[in-house]
């Protein structure tokens, strides 16, 4: 594989840029193979890289129904950050974060990290309280977090609405600065084409259609591009878990939802931070070409839809007008919608199933982009030793029947409760 | 935008429905030995079907009542509704 280096980019413009190597093959389905990750996205493509990486495990194939980073990986709004209270997800993302911060040299590929910090606005003095108190607990695990009051906040953000009659007016928040954002396809990518050199197949355009299980161990799954006999099956396909675990005859604690995000046209720079407001469900940021990136509510019903309806992304940005006025001048550029796999807590699952073979990556709410190199890393590590790792041993399948819960917002799927 | 049809209040927009989930869930029996295993079916665990679901909606700024939808999850048609206390056929 062709490095990516200046060196190789001067090299390269000698010859009109037309030598570089492909950054992933093409390749055809193989009769066999020891670990079937299903799912191309971020975190699927992880899974391989580390088993790959970590584990030595190269005879591995990821099958993707349609293309790499097509689904939520290329649907987010960026947003990477560690500001959690339980010690399960504090540890888990934490270390994620460090994962992010040498993705960039660790895949040879610019996934423009950009630790700006977060800040979680707060409306109200019992608000302010709980983010004390949330703060506290990250700096125990190790993670920064800063208390901010209402004129520090005015200092960073200027923009934000600081007048006196507002409805929910701004009494400080909490800042992550180490959080921050990063250019979601690039993760997918850089991820592909790591894996794919160190022998990884990465198969797209191949729907699974069933599984081959006897005994209660896992022998292969039935493909569009043939059959592959397999004893070791990662399933990472968020959107499509509930459908391909009814095909294992598996009933899960997961609700399909639709949740929509959107950008602004591009204006100059204006917004230096991700911000997040307190009083509803709404975040913002600005990307590098400077668009204002937007998202918040579900839609709010069981949806595979990957559109969403106007309704709610109306009151998302009711609630963004309201933090931030001057978004009313903006015009609307793009809208889009992906399908979240929520779990009952809104907490993930990373965990062996009663099937032999086959383990489960699914419940990622939210949260999913952010977690993509720890729930890669987390993941391979289940597969390979057979076993979870203490980082992901709380994301178990059966907290829902032991009543472990990691209800760290007191949010499943039906988060309009709140 | 989805159009409802309320069975008490005819044809209505979203806006005044709020979800209520999968309509296909029973809770146990009350008086009954109840498994771990059948509670957790009633909380957590869902088929979450892609296409033709039933499931509960509220015409919470209408009627208030309880009612039965039947619709695509994947192209969000809307094909049957029903009053709470009607058996999905």
């Amino acid at each position: 594989m062709q490095k990516y280096s200046i060196f190789n980019l001067v090299k390269n413009a000698f010859s009109n840029h037309d030598n570089w190597d492909l950054a992933w093959k093409d390749p055809t389905p193989k009769k066999e193979y020891d670990v079937v990750i299903i799912g191309g996205g971020g975190h699927g493509l992880a899974t391989a890289y580390y088993l790959a990486k970590e584990h030595n495990i190269t005879n591995v194939a990821i099958i993707e129904k349609g293309w790499i980073g097509g689904g939520n990986v290329g649907r987010n709004t960026t947003i990477i950050r560690s500001n959690y209270m339980y010690d399960e997800n504090a540890l888990f993302s934490e270390f994620g974060m460090n994962l992010w911060r040498k993705m960039s040299q660790d895949l040879n590929y610019n996934v423009m990290f950009s630790p700006r910090g977060i800040i979680n606005l707060a409306h109200s003095d019992a608000q302010m309280n709980t983010y004390a108190r949330r703060g506290n607990s990250m700096r125990l695990n190790g993670i920064d977090a800063e208390l901010l009051n209402r004129e520090q906040v005015r200092e960073i953000i200027p923009m934000a609405d600081f007048s006196e009659n507002v409805r929910f007016p701004i009494f400080g928040g909490l800042m992550q600065p180490s959080a921050g954002t990063a250019r979601h396809d690039a993760v997918a990518w850089g991820y592909a084409r790591q894996a794919d050199s160190m022998g990884v197949d990465i198969i797209q355009n191949c729907e699974v259609t069933g599984f081959e299980v006897s005994g209660g161990k896992i022998k292969g799954v039935r493909t569009s591009r043939g059959d592959i006999k397999v004893k070791k099956i990662g399933l990472c396909v968020a959107e499509s878990t509930n459908v391909l675990a009814e095909k294992l005859n598996m009933t899960i604690p997961i609700e399909t939802h639709l949740l929509q995000a959107c950008v602004s046209e591009p204006v100059k720079p204006v917004l230096d931070r991700v911000v997040t407001f307190g009083a509803g469900h709404f975040y913002i940021s600005q990307s590098d070409k400077g668009e204002m990136v937007m998202g918040g509510d579900l839609d709010g019903y069981n949806s595979y839809a990957q559109r969403g309806n106007l309704p709610t992304l109306q009151h998302v940005l009711t609630e963004g007008i309201a933090m931030m006025p001057f978004l009313s001048k903006l015009k609307m550029l793009r809208t889009w919608g992906g399908i979240m796999d929520m779990s009952m807590d809104g907490s993930p699952i990373i965990d062996k199933t009663h099937i032999e073979g086959l383990y489960l990556n699914c419940g990622w709410c939210y949260g999913g982009f952010k977690a993509t190199p720890a729930s890669g890393w987390t993941f391979a590590h289940t597969i390979a030793q057979d076993r979870v790792h203490e980082l992901n041993a709380g994301y178990s399948l059966n907290r829902f029947n032991t009543g472990y819960l990691l209800d760290e917002k007191g949010l499943g799927t039906k988060t309009w409760i709140s | 935008m989805l159009y409802i049809k309320c069975p008490h209040c005819g044809m209505r927009s979203q806006n005044e429905f709020s979800y209520g989930g999968d309509a296909s869930v029973k809770r146990p029996e009350l008086n009954k030995e109840i498994s771990d295993q059948d509670w957790d079916n009633f909380v957590y665990n869902r088929k979450s079907l892609r296409g033709k679901h039933w499931e509960l909606w509220q015409h919470l700024s209408g009627c208030r009542q309880w009612i039965k939808v039947e619709r695509d999850t994947a192209t969000h048609e809307i094909f049957n509704t029903l009053k709470a206390n009607e058996d999905i056929s």
